[in-house]
């Protein structure tokens, strides 16, 4: 148990003593990156502000470092404990640095006035997240980026052990979210604050979180590293995803596949027919993909979007029965796309599959 | 290059720092300046005219005509320093509903504890009048606090339930409206001599303030204003938030009950003494928070206090001079005054949206 600096026991989170969620066991080691994803509405939230103590816990403990969190005072949990909220705070004629240097709360003197070293805190938190030049202006006229920057800056300020984020990278575009998870990844590695967010972007938490936490409902349904959370079924149920995938080796989102008779053949290899089956699934037309090879990046596409599929196991010949089955495909469809294949000693029968598609008057080389 | 960079930064921070400290002083010195010349310009006129020579002689002499002794030293000197303490109390107690609803346009005034003062003290007055045949200044100041806390703890109250500041605002501003009816009603079945009474006094004055009144609203006032500088850094924590401010240790519960009790005791301390005015609470807390260009606690709960003494001691001397020999209603000049501001206010936010 000491090894880890927060875990939870037999944790119950809930409003007015009622538990939404129970059962809450996980632990997270001083350095690390622990991410909460889940569905809208399923509770991380809650359970993030029943650790920094917005809401009362229903049941079960939570420990920091071996102590309750229920025996810690207010005061001394904010020497330990920074957060960054969804809400958006209103201000009046605050300035950026105005706003990190609240941070340095817990440690200035009756009336707040900041020391020589308190100034060199905040200016050295201000540079962490990259946001020197925006010290003097108000806070109210900068970027949504930059404010989350801004807060981060504040909580890094507060010299914390652990930081909590609920969702950090809502509103902001690709590139601040990118961003903002380098700050907290170097926080971590670098100066050993132990980090616990959620987060939307469930392809970030597998890139960013050195553990998962997948909140479902009543209950954790599943905790570990990104390599045992990540799997598509454990995905797919977190989210009910029924009108789409996820794949996790690629962390892409694709939408729900066209049913029906293939219209359409496509034959390619090596990524070139994927933004192809894009373009029929936005179409809404039904086709076939082949003939792939299992460990093709086209097929990890082709795989949920085509609805029928032709595939070989890599790198053998292509037998007799598959090769009849792509006739059979091409004699079925209205055309055969070759959208670029490569071909090779193992493959040299998908020559005669593309003149076999060029007899009979139905081979297109772009269907872009 | 880097370095430098980074030097010049840290060199902009502190030069901003100081831009801000000498605007700081600036301002300051300015309603210092403000606040003497209001002073003398106040004892100075009137319908006696002293002149500044002997109103110096008078006041650090103790010397002087005597006519113009009493006219300063029991008149006008007690008027003025009345209007100052109040006056600041009065914008004090609304920069900190301000702070607790995190809205501008919180204030004693809007939130009903006026109008709970203004309800306690007709219900005493017809009263009294009816049973004991008099009513003492003494049970008119107590009558007016206890309208006053009433108004607040249903405030509080409430806030144990509604956590949503603005639903809350508008929970006030209906117990306002609660108790301004039931003041009619009363009012209504009055005998006309009272009314009169109640009238004078619900427009606000500060005329006829005794030196022993002033001793008493000094006494709360200052350790009410001390109390609330003290508190200047959870109100600082505060304007991010309850939950950051939470999360920066302070005690919310303990914290919020505070704030509202401060700012009732400053505000029933103005409206026992000077009656319900109207708007200074509103009005000059937003002037002090743009003329500092901040709204830092530490900066704003002084400068507020001072502001709204100036402020109200140029309000009263408008209301003794403008149609002299007639006395204006203290409450007519602010809201004159004032009510533009809010206005002006109000759409200044939305322009800066």
């Amino acid at each position: 148990m000491a090894e880890y600096y927060l875990q939870t026991k037999d944790l119950a989170v809930g409003y007015q003593g009622k538990a939404l969620i129970h059962d809450i066991n996980f632990g997270i080691c001083k350095g690390e990156i622990v991410t909460l994803i889940g569905p809208n509405g399923s509770g991380k939230s809650t359970i993030l502000k029943s650790i920094t103590r917005q809401l009362r816990l229903v049941g079960g403990k939570v420990f920091f470092d071996d102590t309750s969190l229920t025996n810690i005072s207010y005061k001394e949990l904010s020497s330990r404990m920074a957060v960054v909220l969804t809400e958006r705070i209103r201000t009046e004629l605050m300035t950026c640095h105005d706003i990190v240097a609240t941070g340095r709360y817990p440690y200035t003197g009756r009336l707040g006035i900041l020391t020589a070293e308190d100034e060199r805190i905040v200016d050295e938190a201000m540079a962490a997240v990259h946001a020197q030049e925006i010290g003097n202006r108000d806070f109210n006229a900068i970027s949504d980026g930059q404010k989350q920057r801004i807060m981060l800056a504040r909580a890094i300020c507060q010299e914390p052990e652990i930081i909590v984020l609920d969702e950090p990278t809502s509103y902001l575009d690709i590139r601040y979210k990118l961003e903002l998870l380098d700050i907290l990844k170097r926080m971590a590695k670098e100066k050993g604050i132990t980090v616990l967010m959620s987060l939307h972007e469930i392809d970030l938490a597998q890139k960013c979180a050195d553990r998962i936490v997948c909140v479902r409902g009543e209950e954790i349904m599943a905790y570990g590293t990104p390599e045992e959370v990540f799997y598509e079924e454990t995905i797919e149920k977190l989210y009910d995803l029924d009108n789409g995938s996820y794949n996790p080796l690629s962390g892409s989102l694709e939408l729900k596949k066209t049913e029906g008779e293939p219209e359409v053949f496509v034959i390619s290899s090596g990524g070139n027919g994927t933004p192809i089956y894009r373009k029929l699934q936005r179409e809404g037309r039904p086709f076939a993909a082949g003939i792939l090879y299992t460990n093709d990046v086209d097929y990890q596409a082709a795989r949920v979007l085509a609805s029928k599929i032709i595939t070989e196991e890599p790198f053998e010949e292509i037998s007799d029965n598959t090769y009849k089955n792509a006739e059979n495909m091409i004699d079925q469809c209205q055309i055969v796309v070759n959208a670029g294949v490569h071909i090779g000693s193992c493959n040299h029968r998908m020559r005669n599959l593309l003149q076999y598609a060029q007899e009979k008057g139905k081979l297109k080389r772009d269907y872009l | 290059m880097q370095k430098e960079q980074k030097q010049t930064e840290s060199v902009s921070f502190h030069s901003e720092n100081f831009k801000r400290r000498s605007r700081y002083t600036v301002v300051f010195l300015g309603l210092l300046a403000a606040f003497f010349v209001i002073i003398v310009l106040n004892i100075n006129t009137g319908n006696v005219h002293i002149s500044v020579p002997k109103i110096l002689r008078i006041l650090f002499m103790r010397d002087g005509d005597a006519v113009e002794y009493s006219i300063i030293w029991k008149i006008r000197l007690p008027r003025i320093l009345m209007a100052a303490i109040l006056g600041g109390a009065l914008s004090l107690s609304g920069f900190l509903l301000q702070t607790f609803f995190s809205n501008p346009i919180a204030g004693p005034f809007v939130l009903g504890i006026s109008s709970g003062a203004k309800m306690v003290v007709a219900l005493a007055m017809i009263i009294f009048l009816k049973h004991i045949g008099h009513f003492s200044s003494g049970v008119l100041v107590l009558a007016a606090f206890i309208g006053s806390l009433l108004s607040t703890g249903f405030i509080l109250l409430m806030s144990r339930k509604i956590q949503h500041m603005a639903s809350l605002l508008v929970g006030g501003i209906m117990i306002g409206y609660i108790c301004s009816a039931i003041t009619d009603f009363v009012v209504t079945f009055a005998d006309d001599s009272d009314i009169v009474n109640l009238h004078g006094w619900s427009l606000g004055s500060f005329s006829g303030s005794s030196w022993s009144n002033i001793r008493v609203a000094a006494v709360i006032v200052a350790v009410a204003a001390v109390w609330t500088f003290l508190l200047s850094k959870p109100i600082g924590a505060y304007q991010l938030g309850e939950h950051y401010a939470q999360s920066m240790g302070v005690n919310i519960q303990l914290f919020r009950i505070l704030i509202i009790l401060l700012s009732s005791i400053l505000s029933a301390c103005v409206t026992a003494f000077a009656g319900p005015i109207s708007f200074v609470g509103i009005a000059v807390p937003f002037l002090t928070r743009k003329a500092f260009g901040t709204s830092k606690p530490i900066v704003i709960i002084p400068g507020t206090f001072f502001a709204g003494a100036v402020f109200c001691m140029s309000c009263d001397l408008i209301a003794r001079m403008a149609l002299a020999p007639v006395e204006l209603n203290i409450s007519t000049v602010t809201s004159i005054v004032g009510a533009p501001i809010v206005i002006y206010m109000m759409v200044k936010r939305e322009k800066g949206r």
